[in-house]
């Protein structure tokens, strides 16, 4: 086990050898990865600030039960049950009156209103679902149209509607972006690795004739694709939290001038760890299939 | 320790480098395999270190047969062999104990006991003070008792070595030859490749002559050249 764990090392020792032997070659590959990882990275995380927008403003999405003018008490608690029932998230009662007084209290209503000769105005539940996505408050709504003495639901969910498509279609960019640049990055480890593998030619050959195992020639070529891959993955969190911290203030201000509170979320731990370890598993895949190619040349 | 039982080897173009080749050698032997250049000592010393294999006939070294080594097993064959090539391949960008210890790096030992085995090692070629040369800095005797330090620090029963004594003068190819004495009294089996005429009858090895590919009867130093 322990020379186990010391050949790993020797080779995880050799592969940093090899990464810092050639300090500009390694900087310029680390940043071609960190850019190629930054792009999806960086669109990822606007789509994920966006969602944050419409997930956590309250009152964004709500449905509204108009009852008919008829509805009494009995029908009211009728409502209140089920909708306990359903679950579909709080819920508030509003009585006809209190809406009529609501809307004289607006500006330039009180007359109108003061001309009806009595309130036009239903009772109401007002309820702010749980639930964010379109195709459930749709449901949702179509429950509550069936219930008894329910004049009418409104769901206001087109824009709704428009935005999730809008985030469907830049989340499908984004993970084409990711793909892009993930086979950019294992074809840049690809050939990292086999200039490696060529200029060692000399001594891999030697190696294998002294009796090294195929394990033993790629242990290290492997650790450096996943290095590479790793520190790449790093370079990217870098540039993308760069990015960020510059995008915070004025998108705050703006913020601020349409009234809403809304502060950018930048990388967190997860994210940057997570990052990484998408980089040393590309960096490995790439070293991994290049180890396989060229090495079969050299021997 | 090595048996050869009718080895041909025959290269896809069609020529015949070893024909029929037979002969043993048993253990805490000293072997001298001569012949002209062309006569196919490369060609067994590739196939004795398994880095090629007979066309057909089989070769045995330590009870193991070369002809059907899996693949994967090749390292660990090499491992129990002391190869010296004809070109010694040294890496010349590492230094002279970074050279012997790779065998053992190879192998996997504990960096500490490494170390005191590659020094072992070199002292016993006579390159004890030399370690953080660079091989560049060597003359050519002495890349070869490099070579050899390299060879022996894994401690092989049998070594193998391709030309040894090309290009060195005559006293360094001596010293050279000695220090291969000095490993053959010590138990280990030696099999040099060379096809200089050879001027040390104190030593009296055994002589193996490739003529064309084919071995012709084993005869010993006293019997061959009685110059010196």
């Amino acid at each position: 086990m322990s020379a186990w764990l010391a050949q790993h090392l020797a080779a995880l020792r050799d592969a940093l050898r090899r990464l810092t032997a050639a300090p500009l070659n390694s900087l310029l590959s680390l940043l071609v990865i960190g850019v190629a990882l930054t792009l999806p990275t960086a669109g990822w995380l606007t789509l994920d600030n966006l969602r944050k927008l419409t997930g956590d403003t309250p009152g964004v999405q709500q449905i509204s039960i108009f009852l008919a003018l008829d509805a009494g008490k009995r029908e009211h608690s009728e409502i209140e049950s089920r909708l306990k029932e359903v679950r579909a998230g709080p819920w508030r009662f509003v009585p006809r009156e209190e809406a009529l007084k609501r809307l004289q209290a607006s500006e330039g209503m009180t007359e109108i209103i003061a001309s009806l000769p009595r309130n036009p105005l239903p009772d109401a539940f007002i309820i702010t679902p749980t639930e964010a996505q379109p195709e459930a408050l749709e449901s949702l709504a179509k429950i509550f149209s069936t219930w008894p003495k329910v004049a009418h639901v409104q769901l206001d969910s087109a824009w709704v509607k428009r935005f999730d498509a809008l985030l469907r279609l830049g989340k499908l960019v984004v993970i084409l972006l990711a793909v892009l640049f993930a086979g950019a990055l294992v074809t840049i480890t690809f050939n990292t690795i086999r200039l490696q593998i060529l200029a060692q030619a000399a001594e891999i050959e030697l190696a294998k004739l002294i009796g090294a195992t195929d394990t033993y020639i790629q242990r290290p070529l492997h650790y450096f694709g996943l290095l590479q891959g790793a520190l790449g993955g790093l370079c990217a969190a870098v540039l993308v939290s760069a990015g960020f911290q510059l995008l915070t203030p004025p998108v705050a201000e703006l913020a601020r001038l349409y009234g809403a509170n809304f502060a950018l979320q930048g990388l967190s731990v997860s994210d940057i760890l997570v990052l990484t370890a998408i980089g040393s598993a590309l960096g490995w895949l790439g070293a991994k299939i290049s180890v396989l190619i060229h090495l079969r040349r050299i021997i | 320790m090595i048996t050869a039982c009718d080895v041909t080897k025959r290269y896809p173009e069609g020529r015949e480098a070893l024909r029929k080749v037979s002969f043993e050698i048993t253990a805490g032997e000293m072997v001298f395999l001569t012949g002209h250049s062309g006569a196919g000592k490369s060609t067994l010393f590739k196939l004795l270190a398994a880095i090629e294999r007979p066309t057909s006939g089989s070769i045995v070294i330590n009870g193991q047969n070369l002809a059907s080594l899996r693949r994967n097993a090749i390292p660990y064959l090499r491992r129990k062999l002391g190869l010296i090539f004809q070109d010694r391949k040294l890496l010349f960008d590492r230094t002279v104990l970074d050279n012997v210890l790779l065998p053992l790096a190879i192998v996997g030992h504990p960096a500490r006991e490494a170390m005191r085995r590659a020094q072992a090692a070199l002292a016993k070629v006579g390159l004890p003070n030399r370690e953080k040369a660079f091989p560049i800095a060597l003359s050519g005797g002495e890349q070869q008792r490099l070579a050899i330090a390299r060879a022996v620090v894994n401690r092989p029963a049998i070594i193998l070595a391709d030309e040894p004594t090309a290009n060195l003068d005559t006293a360094s190819a001596a010293e050279i030859l000695e220090i291969f004495r000095a490993f053959q009294q010590v138990g280990v089996t030696v099999l040099i490749a060379t096809h200089d005429p050879l001027h040390l009858p104190h030593l009296q090895p055994r002589i193996l002559r490739l003529d064309q590919g084919e071995m012709s009867d084993a005869q010993t130093q006293s019997t061959e050249g009685g110059t010196a």
